[in-house]
């Protein structure tokens, strides 16, 4: 972990609209590393969604700096949204082959990747089909799976299973583990759940209201490869309880 | 010019001409429509042995087909069918392309919408069948006033459409492409064209029954050629088993091309069809 990979200064953000300005994040720092997996906690309106959007490029700060290590350019970034955000007009595996076919990968290449992505994420039935014949689990897949099939160099999720039920999420959070496990690449991730939080990532930063800053920056150091029991383990619920206390603090 | 007076009263194009009636035709069965049209001529037939109706005012079933096989068999109705039809598919070709990529620019710029408004709802006020008498003085009689007529009777549509399908591309799709590095390039092929297709298609079918319309107005104003050319000499000549036939070409004409326009939405919209299943 001492590889860094980006590195974020005093980055401020405002948006302008008819009323004014809207001050939505203000003097956030943090750094992450090569192979990090980070997962940022904060109330609704703190600015989460706008980080990511900055990092991934899609919008330009106001103030500080986004740095990353390494490449000078801005890097290829995966993204996933709370909702799949598929094109309805591609099937399954399109869907999949769309950043290779932004990459220009040659067509056979791209067929053998795809179709080892799909068995992946456990989709090889569905591979033809359209994203409208999907329940919300399964096009999550095919999001996550495009995300990781460009190799990118940094992963940004927002709140991607934030649309699905209890269980298919604890789910889909194991399966993302997994895949990730076997590409280890920076991973930023909003999420509203703490133990999603806790059970995925090596590090949280908990956010206070609007404008974001960071209040919590928590090391989360139970060893990998992490199993479902350890959300039962007295040191996870510890830790779940006082970073519940903490954000329960930013709100109020 | 009491026919384009009727023309343009009843056809004035608007945004949105959709046509229920056409639709619901392709939709249903095919034999259902062969009985109402045995229905609809074995009437016909009933009216002119009963009511006994000149020649000239009605003519009978039998005396229009003798027409329409005279007139295929020496070759007049097809030239000049194929005139029309070039007229109409030479001005949707031309108006759905300047249309298009007009709109698709007014799509991305809320400014250069703005500057042209006031040249857009002109055109789209004036109707095009009072302005041809003046494209035929300026152009001719010739097939290029008409072409230019059926241009500018499908443009407005056909941009409106295209307006609609570009802004309605998701956001976040947009974000997605950014956030792949995609080029403006690979963002028209892979998100904006196959996002907004199934409304283009919708106008281009809109465009296609327009065309039709702006081909025999032309026609009417004055040329030498053309089905609506037949029409009038029919007009002239108390001849309307000619006048009949030429309709009914017109009619086979317009809904092919419909057919045909409508063939190609579903073909490429194949993912609706799942969408509502
Ligand atoms: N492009 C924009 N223009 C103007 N205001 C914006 C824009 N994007 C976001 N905002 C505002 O910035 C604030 C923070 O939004 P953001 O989506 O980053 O919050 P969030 O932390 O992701 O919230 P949530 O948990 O509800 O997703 C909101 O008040 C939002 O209205
Ligand atoms: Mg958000």
């Amino acid at each position: 972990m001492t590889d860094g990979f980006l590195e974020i200064q005093r980055l401020g953000m405002s948006f302008r609209d008819n009323k004014g300005h809207l001050e939505v994040l203000r003097d956030v720092s943090f750094s992450l590393g090569q192979e990090e997996f980070l997962c940022v906690l904060g109330p609704s309106g703190s600015g989460k969604s706008t980080l990511l959007r900055l990092i991934a490029g899609l919008l330009k700060p106001s103030e500080g700096q986004i740095n990353f290590f390494g490449c000078e350019c801005q890097p290829r970034v995966g993204l996933v949204f709370q909702y799949a955000n598929l094109m309805p007009w591609r099937t399954v595996r399109q869907n999949i082959a769309l950043p290779l076919e932004l990459q220009q990968v040659p067509a056979p290449e791209i067929e053998k990747r795809v179709d080892a992505m799909i068995e992946l994420v456990g989709l090889t039935e569905f591979s033809h089909s359209w994203p409208s014949e999907l329940s919300g689990g399964m096009a999550q897949r095919v999001a996550i799976a495009r995300a990781f099939i460009q190799e990118p160099d940094l992963l940004l999720l927002d709140e991607p299973f934030g649309a699905l039920d209890a269980l298919t999420r604890e789910r889909m959070g194991a399966e993302l583990l997994n895949i990730w496990q076997g590409q280890r690449i920076p991973v930023v991730m909003v999420t509203h759940s703490i133990s999603e939080a806790l059970l995925l990532s090596d590090r949280v930063l908990v956010f206070t209201r609007r404008p974001g800053q960071i209040t919590q920056d928590v090391a989360v150091n139970f060893p990998r490869p992490r199993m479902e029991e350890l959300r039962y383990s007295a040191a996870f619920q510890q830790m779940e309880r006082s970073l519940r206390d903490s954000l329960r603090e930013t709100v109020n | 010019m009491r026919n384009t007076y009727d023309l343009r009263h009843t056809d004035m194009p608007t945004a949105d001409p959709e046509r229920p009636t056409l639709e619901f035709l392709a939709r249903h069965n095919g034999w259902l429509v062969l009985v109402s049209l045995a229905l609809t001529v074995g009437i016909w037939s009933l009216v002119i042995d009963w009511g006994d109706l000149p020649a000239f005012l009605l003519p009978a079933p039998r005396a229009v087909w003798q027409k329409f096989m005279q007139m295929l068999l020496d070759g007049t109705l097809l030239r000049h069918a194929w005139v029309t039809l070039y007229e109409v598919l030479l001005g949707l070709l031309a108006g759905s392309l300047v249309a298009t990529s007009l709109g698709y620019a007014l799509s991305k710029s809320p400014l250069l919408e703005k500057v042209l408004s006031p040249y857009l709802v002109a055109n789209q006020a004036v109707p095009t069948v009072a302005i041809a008498p003046l494209l035929i003085i300026w152009f001719g009689p010739g097939v290029f006033s008409k072409v230019l007529i059926c241009a500018l009777i499908v443009f407005f549509p056909v941009m409106v459409n295209t307006i609609i399908g570009f802004r309605a591309v998701s956001a976040n799709l947009y974000d997605l492409m950014r956030s792949m590095r995609a080029t403006r390039a690979q963002t028209l092929r892979l998100l904006e064209l196959p996002a907004a297709l199934p409304v283009l298609f919708g106008g281009l079918r809109i465009g296609a029954a327009l065309s039709v319309i702006g081909a025999v107005v032309g026609e009417f104003v004055g040329s030498d050629k053309g089905l609506g050319f037949l029409i009038n000499v029919g007009r002239g000549q108390y001849d309307t088993a000619l006048v009949f036939v030429s309709i009914i070409t017109l009619i086979l004409m317009a809904l092919s091309l419909y057919g045909l326009a409508m063939l190609a939405e579903k073909r490429t919209t194949r993912w609706k069809a799942a969408d509502r299943g």
